[in-house]
Parts: C-alpha cells; structure tokens; sequence
C-alpha cells in the first residue's frame, strides 16, 4: 500500500473541510481526486504532502507517518501545488537544480536529473529563460518538472492541467500517464474526461466526506441501474408527445419517457429504465409496429458527469 | 541540522538579491547618504576617526534592515511558493537561518566598501586600529540584531509594507530605549539599558569586547530567529 488515510479530518477555525475521510492507494495506481469546489481536495492533498496537519487521524505514505516522519514522507513525495507557484525571478535551470537541491538529490545526479526532466517535459527551448516570462502553459511544465525532479515515488498533482490550453492539455495527460506507470499517483480535477482519460480509480469527495470510491466502470454500474436511450422517430403531426409516449410506456421496464425536441413531426425521446435490460429490440418493434420512421436510436453509459451531479448536488 | 540546505536557501537568496535591483539600490543609497555625512564633517572636525560611520550606520540600519529582510518570507507567503518549501524535506529553521545569512551578507558587501573610508583617514592622519575594529565588529553585530527582528517581522505576514512597518517599529524601540532612561526610574532603567542595543554598540565600538554584550548580541540574533522559526511552524499547524 502506497498511501493510507486513515479517518482524517481537519478544521480551519470552526470550520470542517476534512471530514473522517479514510482511502487507500496502491503502488503504481492514478487516482482521480474528484469534488466540487471547497469540497477538500486541496486541503487533504496538503496534508499528505505535509504542507498542513491534520487536526485528527493519521496519513501514512510508504509506511511513514506524516507526522512522526515527515521529512521522510516529503523526500518520497513530488507534489504540484493548485496555482503552481513558481519562482518568477528564476530561470529554468536555475529553479529545477535549487528543488533538486532541496530535495536531497545527490550532487554528482543533478545535472542528470534536470537533463531528463528538461527533456521529459519538453522544456528544451526555454531553459535559459527566466519563469517569469513563460506563459501558462510552460510555467506548468516547470512545475511537473520540479514535482518530479528526485525521481518521486508518489506524485500528487492539484489540477495539474488547469489553464492549459487543449493541445497542453493532451500532452501533459499522457505525461502523466507515462509515469503512471512506475509511480502512485494522485490528481485532483474538476475536468471529468480527464479523470476518464487517465485515472484507474477516482474518490470523489464532497463537503469534506468521501461519496464515491471505486474504479470508474463500478461507478456507472452501481450508481445508475438502469440505462437511457435516446430515440428519435417520424411520426405523422398529429401524434402528439403524450399519445406516442403512452405507447411507449407499453414496454415494461421503462420508468420515464422525456421529449428533448420535437421539429416537423420529427421528436426525439430520451428513455430510462429501471434496470439493465436491453429493451432497444422492443422500441424498434414498437416502431416497426406502429409504422413510425426511425431514425436513431441508441444507448447513452451514464458519464461521469452525472455520477458526479449526482453525488454532489 | 543540514548545513547543505540552509547553504541552498542563502546561496539562491543572496542570488536573487544581487539578481534584481534590491542589492544596489540599498548599497548606493547607504553609500550616498553616509558619504555625505562623513565627508562633510571630516576636515571641519579635523579629527582622524570613522565616528561617522559608526554613529550613523545604526541609524540608517534602522530602515535599511526591515527594507532589505521585508520580501524574504512575505513574499514567499504571498506567491504561494511557501508551500514549496514547505513540502522539501528541509525544516523551518534551515530556512530562517538562511535566509537570515543571506541577509547578513549582504548587508556586510555594503559595508564593505566604508573601508575606504578607514584606508583614507589612515593615511592621512593616525587612526586608532583597536576602534576601528571594533566599531565594525559591533556594526556587524547590531546589523544582525535588526536583520534577524526583521526576518521575524517578515514572517509574520504576507504583506510586504506591514513587514517593514512592523520590522521598524520594534528595531526603532530597541534602538531608541537607553535614549529615554532618563525619564525613566533607576531600577528600570538598568534593566531597559541591557536590552538596548545602543548601550551594547557604544562600548563595543570604544574597542572594548566584552563577553557580555557579545552575549546580549548574540542571543539576540537567536532569539528573534527562534521566533521566526515558531511563527512558519505554527502556519503549518494552523
């Protein structure tokens, strides 16, 4: 086990961000750490980094307590912070061999470590330039660079590609799934198809108290048991929505029947059953039975979008 | 302790001071300032000494000190980059005292070129070596009583005017106390002179070093050191 939390809970003043949260990470895992904004996530990623304290319960981090051993705990971990503060006055260089530094490299592997990482990042091109005068998308790279310089068991990233623009985006999301792969790692977001592009698992976290744990399949299965099906017909003007929808309901198993838009006797329903049946064979008889034109008609998984509406509002 | 990290934090420090303009803006004002001081008083007295000097760089340490220690922890608070270090495997100590000694170092490059001052009136008339060293001995001393109160009020808040607003407030009553005594009572009073930082320069800087103000000097230093280091503890814990 790579990372234990164990019932922590933090207060700021009277307030509870962390409420009795307790989850595990595996060796070699990428965990999505999800919620709405002031749910936690930054708080409970601090305190594993050893940034805050806990007010109660315990974290560990490769067998070491944060508390008792936290200069162990912060030699293993590499850690983005949320705005990626970074030495603006600094160039590349500069900044990547004093985080070395401070992170305990040995001096003969410094130059080494910062030649990879320049190359890993694809900072090449701007080593020499102070941070200050890299937009957001580079100063980012500098910062997983620096995360990521003493060659980190565990990696924690608060929304590692916030500001990004969509290429950086891609690039840095298969960075981090590069090193997925020899580390344990932890990413917050509130970009889901982030989560559904790189994370094995996500715990998704609201007002301080964990509502979802679990890999992203389970999720969909468990929380939505039934489907949603979107089908589309032409029938003739006269039908209305609520004569085509009794009919519909005909079919057992199907609980709601909603019409998203309707145009020149063209409707298009959204159907949701109450468990997983397969009934797109009966709605394509009842088309054929009724004569109505069909014209689409297929299956919608429940995103993680909706796992996560659900969850938290 | 690891002398290795504190030697990282002073050395990127000192860096960035000589990196901007901070560094020689406080040398060239210091410079300017006390060279008009001196050189106008120095053949009108026509005495061979560095008095000027001595008396006037305590008092121009008493802005120079928070202004040149204010950004030191301020600024890392407010840009977030705290919580950078605060996640090394370093302790709070390791940064305030090199943070500190980068300071400190600074602030004896500004000093430094004053020499000229000693090689001119030396050679002119006879000057008294035992003084002279010890006056900048004491300089030393009382600039890094001011650097490390101000290394402390830097800490305190992620406002860099309100750290050199708090920073000179407590170095100017340390400064100002044994310029009060006299109103005050006996009793009082003596104890008011030890804490004072005067008292201790002006018998340093006669030539005498006595054990005893360089203790007042140096648990000075760590007490407000001491005290920087307690308030970045305390934020992790807050």
């Amino acid at each position: 086990m790579s990372i234990l939390v164990n019932n922590l809970t933090k207060y700021y003043g009277d307030a509870k961000a962390v409420d009795g949260i307790t989850f595990e990470v595996h060796s070699g895992e990428i965990l999505g750490f999800l919620g709405p904004n002031g749910a936690g996530k930054t708080t409970t990623m601090r305190i594993i980094t050893c940034y805050l304290s806990p007010s109660s319960g315990s974290v560990k981090v490769e067998g070491h307590d944060i508390q008792t051993d936290s200069l162990a705990v912060r030699k293993l971990v590499g850690y983005l912070p949320e705005q990626n503060p970074l030495y603006l006055d600094m160039n590349v260089l500069e900044y990547l061999e004093y985080t070395a530094q401070l992170q305990g490299v040995p001096k003969s592997l410094i130059p080494r470590r910062m030649k990879d990482m320049v190359e890993a990042c694809g900072l090449g091109e701007m080593k020499h330039k102070d941070i200050g005068q890299l937009s957001k998308g580079f100063r980012q790279r500098v910062g997983l660079a620096a995360a990521m310089i003493h060659d980190p068991k565990v990696l924690i990233m608060d929304e590692p590609t916030s500001g990004l623009d969509p290429n950086q985006i891609v690039e840095i999301r298969s960075l981090i799934q590069e090193l997925g792969k020899q580390k344990t790692v932890i990413l917050s977001t509130h970009i889901l198809p982030e989560v559904q592009a790189t994370c094995g698992r996500v715990v998704i976290i609201n007002r301080g108290k964990i509502v979802a744990d679990g890999p992203i399949a389970d999720l969909q299965r468990s929380l939505h048991g039934g489907e949603k099906i979107i089908l589309e017909v032409e029938v003739p003007e006269e039908q209305s929505f609520e004569m085509i929808s009794v009919q519909v309901k005909q079919i057992p198993a199907i609980e709601t029947v909603s019409l998203i838009n309707e145009r020149n006797g063209v409707k298009r329903f959204s159907v949701e059953t109450s468990d997983a049946t397969d009934i797109r064979k009966d709605l394509f008889n009842l088309c054929v039975e009724k004569r109505w034109g069909l014209l689409e008609l297929h299956r919608i998984q429940t995103s993680l979008e909706d796992i996560f509406r659900q969850l938290t509002s | 302790m690891k002398f290795a990290n504190i030697k990282f934090i002073f050395r990127k420090e000192l860096r960035s001071f000589f990196n901007s303009p901070i560094a020689y803006i406080v040398i060239v004002v210091y410079l300017t300032i006390l060279g008009w001081f001196f050189v106008s008083n120095l053949f009108l007295n026509n005495m061979s000494t560095l008095r000027t000097v001595f008396e006037m760089t305590p008092f121009l340490l008493l802005f120079f000190a928070p202004a040149i220690t204010m950004r030191l922890i301020s600024e890392e608070k407010k840009s977030g980059t705290l919580e950078l270090l605060f996640t090394k495997p370093i302790k709070e100590y390791e940064i305030v005292i090199g943070k500190f000694l980068a300071a400190w170092v600074l602030y004896f490059f500004t000093l430094l070129p004053t020499l000229c001052y000693y090689i001119t009136v030396a050679s002119i008339g006879t000057l008294d070596t035992g003084t002279v060293i010890g006056g900048y001995l004491g300089l030393l001393l009382v600039g890094a009583v001011f650097l490390g109160i101000s290394v402390f009020g830097s800490a305190l808040t992620e406002n860099q005017v309100v750290a050199f607003i708090i920073s000179l407030f407590i170095v100017f009553i340390l400064f100002m106390l044994d310029k009060v005594l006299f109103y005050l009572p006996t009793q009082l009073a003596t104890i008011l002179e030890y804490v004072s930082v005067d008292y201790h320069f002006s018998n340093i800087a006669r030539g005498v070093i006595d054990t005893r103000d360089l203790i007042y000097y140096l648990s000075m230093i760590g007490f407000s050191l001491l005290l920087a280091t307690n308030v970045l503890q305390k934020r992790r814990i807050a």
